[in-house]
C-alpha cells in the first residue's frame, strides 16, 4: 500500500522552502547552478573486483553503486531466444537517516522499474546474443542499483551508472558441453556485453512554477513534482514517469520533455566520451577517472 | 513485444477489435456498488473491469502514519488472482506497489487533504479483470469513489492510455496491444484545472509522437471526464414514486 | 405550503470540477466550493446555491463523513473506559473524550471507584462537543439536561451531511415528524438520531421516515412526502382509523 509520505525527514522549514523558490524564481540555485545545470558528474568503472561490470557514480553528493553480474539461467518461456534482464535498486541504509533497512520500499521499486523500461523498451542490449542454447540457456544480467549516499536526483545517478556498469560488462568465458553442462570461467572474458544503443534519463523537477533538472535533496523536499524522462542516443523518448504529489500542467509536460531531451544528448555525449578515454587508456586494473560537469555550463537559452 | 508482430491496426485505420485509432472502448462506470465503504465505484473499459472503495477520513490504523496538517492518503492497487489469464499471485507484486504509488500521487494533487488533519483516508481497488489500460480504470474508479464518498476534491481525474501499435498511435489500448505495440502511454489529468497527474511511458516515442500521443490522451479524457460527471449526478437524478 | 420554506435560490446539481461562477462571490462552505483566479469551483457532489443578489455561494453536499466542530450536538457510544475518562464512538475520525469530572459533576478517585459503574462499553451518550482545536481528540461535555447517558428509545443513522434536512428549515421537519408520531427526536450533527416514542409502535416509521429523508433529501417538496409517507404507514399499521384526519 503507498501512504502519503509521514516521515519528519520530508519536512523542511519554511524559510528555507521560500529562500529556494525565491531564488529559483531568478534562475539562481542556492548552489549557483543555472537551472538547466546539473552537478559535477564523477564515474568511476571497473569499481567492484568481483563483479562483471559495475560503476560508481558522484553526481554531487549522490553516489551509486551498480554492479553486474551474469549468471546462467533459463530465458522466458515467450522469448525463448532472448537473454533475460533483471534490474533491483536497494537504498541502503548507510545512505540516508530516511532509509530503514528492509525490502525495497516504493522509491526503490520505482526507480529500479524505471530504469529498467528504459533499458528494455530502448534495447540498450542486443538480448538476443546472450543466449547459449537457444530455448533452454542464456545469460542472466542482474543490474544491482545500491544507493550508497542520498543527495537527491538518485533516478538520473542510477541510470549513469547503470549504462556505465553495463559498457563496461565482459561476458565470461564459458564452454559448452556436448551433455549441454556449460562450464564458465570467470578469469578470463568472451567478449563485451553487446550495449548496442545508449539512453539515460534527465529527471525535471517542477519548484514554484520553475522546471529544473538534477536537483539535490533539499531541492526535492520542495519540489511538488517531478518528470523522469528516459533520452535515447537518437533523441527519442525512451519513457516516462511522473513522480511526486504534485502535477504539472500540459504545458509544462512538454516544456520538461524538451529539457530533458536537450540535457540528456548533452549528458549521453559526456558519458560517451568519458568511456572513450577510458578505453584509450585500457588498462587490465580499476580506473579512475571523471568527467565533470556543471560549473562551466550555460544557461541554456531556450527553456 | 515479443515474437513475431501480428497486424492489429488494418491499413485503414482499424484495429483488432473493430475500433477507430482513436475510439474508446465500451465503458461503464457506477458509483455506490459497496454498502460499507463510505463511497465506491465500479468502472468497465471493454473487459477490464475494476472495483474501487474509499473509506475515510477516519482514524490511521499506526499513529506514525499520521500528519498534523492534513489527511494521509493510503491507496492500494491489486490484482485479484482471477484477474488474468495465468492466476495471478495475490502477493503484491513489484509492479502493484508501483502503480498503488503513481495512482496515489495522481490523486493527492485533487484531494483536499488539509480538510482533514490527523486522518487517513484509504483508497482499495480490486482490478477483477484485466484486460489492458488497469491502472487507468483504476484511477478512474478511485477518482469516483472519492467524489462518491463526498471527500472534498478540487476535480474529478480521469485517465486513459495512448498506445503506439504497428506504428500507429491508438487510444485505450487493450491488453493485445499493449503486449504486441510499441509503446504504452498512460496519462491521467484534472481537466477543469490543466493538471497532468499521471504520466508514464513504456516503450520508445519521438518527440512528434509524443505531442500527438498527448492530445490524443487529451482528447480521450475529456470524454471519460464528461461520463464520470454524468456518473455522478445520475445517482441523485432519482425519480420520486 | 414547503414550497415556501424552501429558497428562491435556485438548486443546481454539481460534482468536483464544475464552474459555479465568475467574478465576486462569498463563499458560504468553504470546503466544498474554492476559488482559482476569478473562478469558482464545486469540490464535492452537491447542490450549489448561487445568490447572485448577494454574491454569495454555497455547495452543500449530499454525501459526507462526520467531522467534529465545537457545539455539535452528538450521539456517541462508549468504546472504551479509562480511568479518569471514557472514549465515545463519535463517528468521526477520532474517539470523543468524556472525562468523569464532566459527567459525574464531582472528581473521582480512581483507586476506589470504577468508572465502569457508571458509564460501560456500549451504553449511548447524548453530549456536546466543548473542545476540539484538531491537535487533540474532541471533548465532549454532559452537562445541561437535555445531555447524559440513554436508557430506552430507538437509534437510526442518517448520513451526517443529511441531518439539516431531517431538522428542517427551523426544525420543521423534526416537528412534523414528532408531532405525527408522538415520538420526540435527539438528533446528533454526527448523524445518529435517537428515538423516543411512547408507543414503541411507531419507532419503525420513524426510521423509516429518516431512511426516506435520507435517499431524497435532495428533492424538493420533502416535507410534504414525509407527512403523507407517515400517515401512508400508521394506516397500514392500523394505528389511525376512523379517526383518520384531514390532511
Amino acid at each position: 500500500m503507498s501512504v502519503t509520505p509521514t516521515s519528519p525527514d520530508s519536512i523542511i522549514p519554511r524559510l528555507k522552502a521560500e529562500t529556494l523558490s525565491t531564488l529559483i524564481k531568478k534562475g539562481v540555485r542556492a548552489d549557483g547552478r543555472g537551472l538547466e545545470d546539473f552537478r559535477e558528474l564523477k564515474i568511476i568503472t571497473n569499481y567492484l573486483p568481483k563483479a562483471d561490470g559495475s560503476a560508481l557514480v558522484k553526481l554531487g553528493d549522490t553516489q551509486v553503486l551498480v554492479g553486474v553480474k551474469l549468471e546462467l539461467g533459463s530465458p522466458y518461456p515467450d522469448t525463448p531466444e532472448e537473454g533475460v534482464l533483471v534490474v533491483s535498486a536497494e537504498f541502503v541504509p548507510t545512505a540516508s537517516p530516511a532509509f530503514e533497512p528492509g525490502p525495497p520500499d516504493e522509491n526503490a521499486i520505482e526507480l529500479a522499474r524505471v530504469i529498467d523500461r528504459v533499458l528494455r523498451e530502448y534495447g540498450v542490449i542486443d538480448v538476443s546474443k546472450l543466449v547459449i542454447v537457444p530455448g533452454r540457456r542464456v545469460w542472466v544480467i542482474w543490474i544491482d542499483i545500491y544507493v550508497l549516499d542520498h543527495g537527491g536526483n538518485l533516478i538520473d545517478a542510477s541510470a549513469i551508472a547503470t549504462l556505465a556498469a553495463l559498457l563496461t560488462t565482459k561476458i565470461p568465458k564459458y564452454t559448452v558441453t556436448e551433455n549441454e553442462s556449460i562450464q564458465i570461467d570467470k578469469s578470463s572474458h568472451a567478449g563485451s556485453l553487446p550495449v548496442v544503443r545508449k539512453a539515460l534519463t534527465v529527471t525535471v523537477g517542477k519548484l514554484s512554477d520553475s522546471l529544473i533538472v538534477d536537483p539535490t535533496i533539499e531541492e526535492e523536499k520542495v519540489v511538488t513534482a517531478k518528470l523522469v524522462v528516459g533520452v535515447g542516443e537518437d533523441g527519442a523518448i525512451a519513457g516516462l514517469q511522473k513522480s511526486g504529489d504534485g502535477y504539472l500542467t500540459l504545458q509544462e509536460v512538454e516544456k520538461a520533455i524538451e529539457l530533458a531531451l536537450r540535457k540528456g544528448s548533452e549528458l549521453l555525449s559526456k558519458v560517451t566520451e568519458f568511456l572513450k578515454t577510458l578505453e584509450a587508456a585500457s588498462t587490465e586494473s580499476a580506473e579512475v577517472s571523471s568527467v565533470e560537469e556543471g560549473g562551466s555550463s550555460r544557461n541554456s537559452s531556450n527553456a | 513485444m515479443r515474437g513475431e508482430k501480428p497486424r492489429l491496426v488494418s491499413e485503414d485505420g482499424i484495429r483488432h477489435d473493430g475500433r477507430r485509432l482513436d475510439e474508446l472502448r465500451t465503458i461503464k462506470m457506477e458509483v455506490s456498488i459497496l454498502s460499507n465503504a463510505s463511497g465506491s465505484a465500479y468502472v468497465e473499459f471493454g473487459k477490464t473491469r475494476v472495483i474501487a472503495a474509499v473509506y475515510g477520513p477516519r482514524e490511521p490504523p499506526q499513529r506514525y502514519m499520521v500528519l498534523p496538517h492534513r489527511a494521509v492518503l493510503r491507496c492500494r492497487y491489486h490484482m485479484a488472482p482471477f484477474s488474468t489469464d495465468e492466476r495471478k499471485n495475490p502477493a503484491p507484486s513489484r509492479r502493484e506497489i508501483e502503480i498503488s504509488k503513481v495512482i496515489r500521487e495522481a490523486l493527492e494533487p485533487v484531494v483536499v487533504s488539509e480538510a482533514f488533519p490527523r486522518t487517513s483516508i484509504d483508497i482499495f481497488i480490486e482490478v477483477i479483470s484485466a484486460d489492458g489500460g488497469t491502472r487507468t480504470a483504476a484511477l478512474n474508479a478511485a477518482s469516483l469513489a472519492l467524489a462518491d464518498a463526498g471527500i472534498p476534491m478540487r476535480d474529478l481525474v480521469a485517465a486513459v492510455a495512448v498506445g503506439k501499435v504497428n506504428g500507429y498511435l491508438v487510444l485505450d489500448i487493450d491488453q493485445v496491444e499493449d503486449s504486441y505495440g510499441e509503446a504504452d502511454m498512460p496519462v491521467a489529468m484534472a481537466p477543469s484545472l490543466n493538471m497532468v497527474t499521471l504520466l508514464q511511458l513504456n516503450g520508445v516515442l519521438t518527440p512528434q509522437e509524443f505531442s500527438q500521443a498527448l492530445s490524443m490522451a487529451f482528447r480521450g479524457i475529456n470524454e471519460i471526464y464528461r461520463l464520470q460527471k454524468e456518473t455522478l449526478r445520475n445517482k441523485y437524478l432519482v425519480k420520486v414514486e | 405550503m414547503s414550497t415556501q420554506t424552501e429558497q428562491k435560490v435556485e438548486r443546481v446539481l454539481v460534482a468536483p470540477g464544475d464552474k459555479l461562477a465568475e467574478g465576486d462571490y462569498r463563499i458560504l462552505t468553504p470546503t466544498t466550493a474554492y476559488r482559482v483566479g476569478n473562478s469558482y469551483y464545486s469540490s464535492v457532489v452537491g447542490l450549489l446555491e448561487l445568490n447572485t443578489q448577494e454574491k454569495s455561494l454555497k455547495v452543500i453536499p449530499l454525501k459526507g463523513s462526520y467531522y467534529p466542530r465545537v457545539g455539535d450536538v452528538v450521539v456517541g457510544i462508549v468504546s472504551d473506559v479509562g480511568l479518569t475518562n471514557w472514549e465515545l464512538d463519535i463517528r468521526a475520525p477520532f474517539p470523543g473524550i468524556l472525562y468523569a469530572v464532566d459527567y459525574l459533576g464531582r472528581a473521582i478517585n480512581p483507586s476506589k471507584e470504577n468508572l465502569k459503574d457508571f458509564l460501560d462499553v456500549g451504553d449511548v451518550v447524548v453530549g456536546k462537543i466543548e473542545v476540539f482545536d484538531r491537535t487533540r481528540n474532541p471533548i465532549i461535555s454532559t452537562k445541561g439536561k437535555e445531555f447524559g447517558k440513554v436508557v430506552g428509545g430507538a437509534l437510526a443513522e442518517i448520513n451526517p451531511v443529511k441531518v439539516p434536512r431531517l431538522i428542517g428549515k427551523k426544525g420543521s421537519m423534526q416537528s412534523l415528524i414528532e408531532s405525527e408520531t408522538n415520538c420526540k427526536l435527539v438528533i446528533g450533527n454526527n448523524g445518529r438520531v435517537l428515538i423516543l416514542c411512547e408507543d414503541k409502535q411507531y419507532e419503525d416509521i420513524v426510521v423509516r421516515a429518516i431512511r426516506k429523508i435520507e435517499v431524497e433529501a435532495h428533492i424538493s417538496g420533502l416535507t410534504d412526502r414525509v407527512k403523507e409517507f407517515i400517515l401512508v404507514e400508521k394506516v397500514r399499521r392500523g394505528l389511525v382509523g376512523n379517526e383518520r384526519r384531514e390532511t
